[in-house]
């Protein structure tokens, strides 16, 4: 890349490097993602062997899309953010470059392993020993940087997006490391130093924060800028930031137990995990209104602009969904959604509807300013539309699929005849899950083609910006 | 339950309503320094062009806040937190108890029972070689079968390696409905010794031993008859205390007949050198608490109807 566009004052360079890598990772693992959805549909696509399985692919899946792709999304963001809203650059351009390859070090390590069935099979965080170690210096690395970066701002006061960022990052490595203590038995195997009911209850405080820390508070820092900057308008209310971000992140922590409900986990333990689920509902909703309400008064502004339509439509799903876990997290619910595909649903429409439209948002935003186009001088507009239909649509395909699946397996597996039998054996609720399972495919298949067309799209874009640098020359 | 010590204890109910009252003083205090209407006032903070306005909570949301704090507070009274039990009541054995999640599971179980139990009794006082003519009863019979028995003995009840088929009146312990009965509650376990009764066994011996037993059956046409002949002797030695001098098992020791060239663990020369060669320990795990009696007798009717009628051939 052509050191051209480089900002005078701003590091720009490593937003462009993890922009880029966003939607490279985005369509690598989404990819991955109908692979697998597709090998559920149709088992033979397992081709019976061990690496390119399910049960190895699934977990390269979700480190994919969230810690390639979603990570790729937050690092590029963050770093904007940060020196925009601070007016200062970054506190070390060394630091951004090591994050930058560190984190691209540590995405090939887990798309070697993974495959090769090396796992500490903690779910969302596989990884064995020393790609841990490497995430936690490549984290702090990116701790340090970005509070840094505040520490030195010129600004007087600290934006609430930058707020989300930083809790998104403490709490991130507070968490990676508890969850991940472990005591390595060779280079590739190691066992957790916590045991039973302990271990399962710090993987959930881990996998659940995963979602609230990675997937919610860092993107809120992401719609905290675009959606202002996108809609030209002032943000809501900032009392309403202040109270739902400290209400969000301090309940968030307790929540995790909600997914040990009727387990081996103490009653009292999975009560206080349901009810803290259940408070969140306000704060998460907190973040939706103040993004939705910044719109007031540039309403008209989504006829004409994409960009704010992927913006809106995924504050819209964060609503849905944070109003769906919540209710998931009631006992009585969960002892019907547990286990069945309602849960991949309801991840999915906030993996999908939210995390990945806001960050698809935010490039289309960012990605011509990076490279020294005019803000919005994206290739073509009319293909940001298409993408944002195909993604819409795929979405709600998805979802939908797995909600009627999830609901019918939860009733065939309770579903019991007079004489106290089984009415299904499970292989028939499998059965009855197969066409779900293709219209699932269908709605992931139309979100990656809806990546692909941003793929080119942005492909168009630099070089256009990098054409017009050559003409200038 | 193992109680929490007064320091956990206090811990919990101090973070879960810690957190609670936090939350509840947060949206009070925001709410409290405000006039109601929408203000077209912004903070004077600038970040990149970016403006704040300072509008009030919206009250709904205010009022759906508390509303999941009031619900907190409830549903913990309900269900209890801590060594606290919840106000929430379950009837177990009679007698009603605080919820838990064990108590509401032996609860679920017991109404389960009491609601299925007519469904088996009508059936317990009709004897099983009876209860085979009736229909519904075999259908009942089928269903315990297919959520409980299939997973091992195939759901046509065929078997497959190491799991007897059930179906062609071949018995390890017995085929009357007693034997099947006592087989389903109390379950066996099926144990042959590597190389039966002699340990000093040597390769040679294993070969001519399968030969031999290859030998008994029938239809078996290729076996190698001097190996067999060989094998005799030591069969006499080391098999016939479980396997009977004729080879035709014995119900008391499970041990199989390994004339009628059928086979629990493969027939052919590797696999009857690999059974002489490492033994087999096969194991049917009883059934007893988790049936009741009628509920028993309902499947081993179902077992039984599956060969019975080869009786009268």
């Amino acid at each position: 890349m052509s050191t051209a566009f480089d900002h005078p004052e701003y590091n720009y360079k490593v937003v462009r490097q993890f922009a880029i890598m966003t939607v490279v990772w985005g369509i690598v693992g989404m990819a991955v993602g109908v692979l697998i959805a597709a090998q559920l549909a149709w088992p033979a696509l397992n081709f019976d062997t061990p690496w390119f399985s399910f049960g190895r692919l699934r977990p390269l899946h979700t480190n994919t899309v969230i810690f390639a792709f979603g990570g790729s999304a937050l690092f590029a963001t963050s770093y904007y953010i940060v020196q925009r809203t601070c007016q200062t650059r970054l506190f070390s351009d060394t630091m951004a470059s090591f994050t930058f390859w560190g984190w691209q070090a540590v995405i090939i390590c887990a798309a070697i392993t993974l495959p090769m069935g090396l796992t500490s099979t903690k779910e969302y965080a596989e990884l064995e020993w020393p790609i841990d170690i490497l995430i936690a210096i490549v984290w702090v690395t990116y701790c340090v940087n970005f509070i840094g970066t505040i520490m030195k701002r010129k600004e007087k006061h600290i934006y609430v997006a930058n707020w989300f960022f930083a809790a998104f990052m403490i709490m991130v490595a507070v968490l990676h490391v508890g969850n991940n203590i472990a005591i390595p038995v060779t280079m590739f195997k190691s066992y957790s130093a916590y045991a039973g009911t302990v271990d399962a209850m710090v993987q959930w405080w881990w996998g659940h924060n995963a979602v609230g820390f990675f997937l919610t508070a860092g993107f809120l820092g992401i719609m905290y800028y675009f959606v202002p900057k996108q809609a030209e308008r002032p943000v809501y209310s900032y009392r309403l930031s202040i109270v739902h971000f400290w209400a969000l992140i301090s309940l968030y922590v307790w929540a995790g137990s909600h997914h040990l409900h009727y387990s081996s986990l103490p009653d009292w333990a999975q009560t206080a995990g349901m009810v803290m689920s259940l408070v969140l509902l306000a704060p998460s909703w907190g973040g939706m209104i103040n993004g939705m309400m910044t719109l007031s008064g540039a309403w008209h502004k989504l006829r004409t602009d994409p960009i704010l339509r992927f913006l809106v439509v995924s504050l819209s799903f964060y609503g849905m969904s944070t109003f769906e876990g919540p209710m998931m997290a009631i006992k009585t619910v969960n002892a019907l959604s547990h286990n069945t595909d309602w849960t991949i649903g309801h991840v999915h429409s906030g993996a999908l509807g939210w995390v990945a439209m806001v960050s698809i948002g935010a490039m289309y935003h960012l990605i011509p300013i990076l490279f020294g186009l005019k803000p919005g001088a994206m290739h073509s507009t009319k293909l940001i539309n298409v993408h944002f239909w195909l993604a819409t649509i795929g979405t709600v395909l998805y979802i939908a699929a797995m909600w009627v699946n999830g609901i019918m397996q939860g009733l065939m597996w309770r579903a019991v005849n007079a004489d106290g039998t089984l009415t299904y054996s499970f292989v028939q609720s499998v059965e009855a899950s197969i066409p779900g399972y293709i219209v699932r495919v269908i709605g992931g298949a139309l979100f990656l083609t809806g990546m692909l067309i941003m793929a080119y799209n942005v492909y168009k874009t630099v070089n256009r910006s990098e054409n017009a640098v050559t003409a200038q020359a | 339950m193992d109680a929490l010590s007064t320091f956990w204890n206090i811990w919990v109910f101090a973070i879960v309503f810690g957190t609670l009252i936090a939350c509840g003083l947060l949206i009070r205090f925001a709410s409290n320094q405000t006039d109601d209407g929408e203000t077209t006032e912004t903070t004077g903070h600038v970040y990149d062009g970016i403006e704040e306005y300072d509008n009030p909570l919206p009250r709904w949301w205010v009022m759906m806040f508390w509303a999941t704090i009031v619900f907190a507070v409830a549903y913990i009274a309900a269900y209890g937190l801590g060594n606290m039990n919840g106000f929430l009541k379950v009837e177990v054995d009679g007698k009603q108890v605080p919820w838990s999640q064990t108590a509401q599971w032996q609860n679920e179980v017991e109404q389960f029972d009491i609601k299925v139990a007519p469904v088996f009794e009508k059936y317990a006082a009709t004897p099983i070689v009876e209860l085979v003519n009736n229909e519904e009863a075999l259908q009942t019979g089928q269903r315990i079968f297919a959520s409980n028995c299939s997973v091992c003995h195939g759901s046509s009840a065929k078997g497959s390696q190491g799991f007897p088929n059930l179906t062609d009146n071949d018995w390890l312990y017995g085929g009357t409905p007693e034997d099947i009965v006592k087989t389903i509650t109390h379950g066996r376990h099926g144990m042959m010794p590597a190389k039966g009764l002699m340990p000093t066994m040597t390769d040679e011996q294993i070969i001519q031993t399968a030969q031999y037993v290859r030998s008994l059956n029938d239809d078996d046409l290729t076996y190698d008859a001097a190996q067999a002949e060989a094998g005799a002797g030591v069969f006499a030695q080391a098999c016939t205390a479980c396997h009977g001098a004729d080879a035709k098992g014995m119900l008391i020791t499970g041990a199989p007949n390994l004339t009628d060239n059928v086979w629990l663990y493969g027939g052919s020369t590797k696999q009857i050198e690999f059974t002489i060669r490492n033994g087999r320990s096969g194991k049917m795990p009883a059934q007893g608490d988790r049936f009741s009696k009628e509920q028993i007798h309902v499947l081993a009717a179902y077992v039984y109807s599956l060969s019975y009628k080869e009786d009268t051939k």
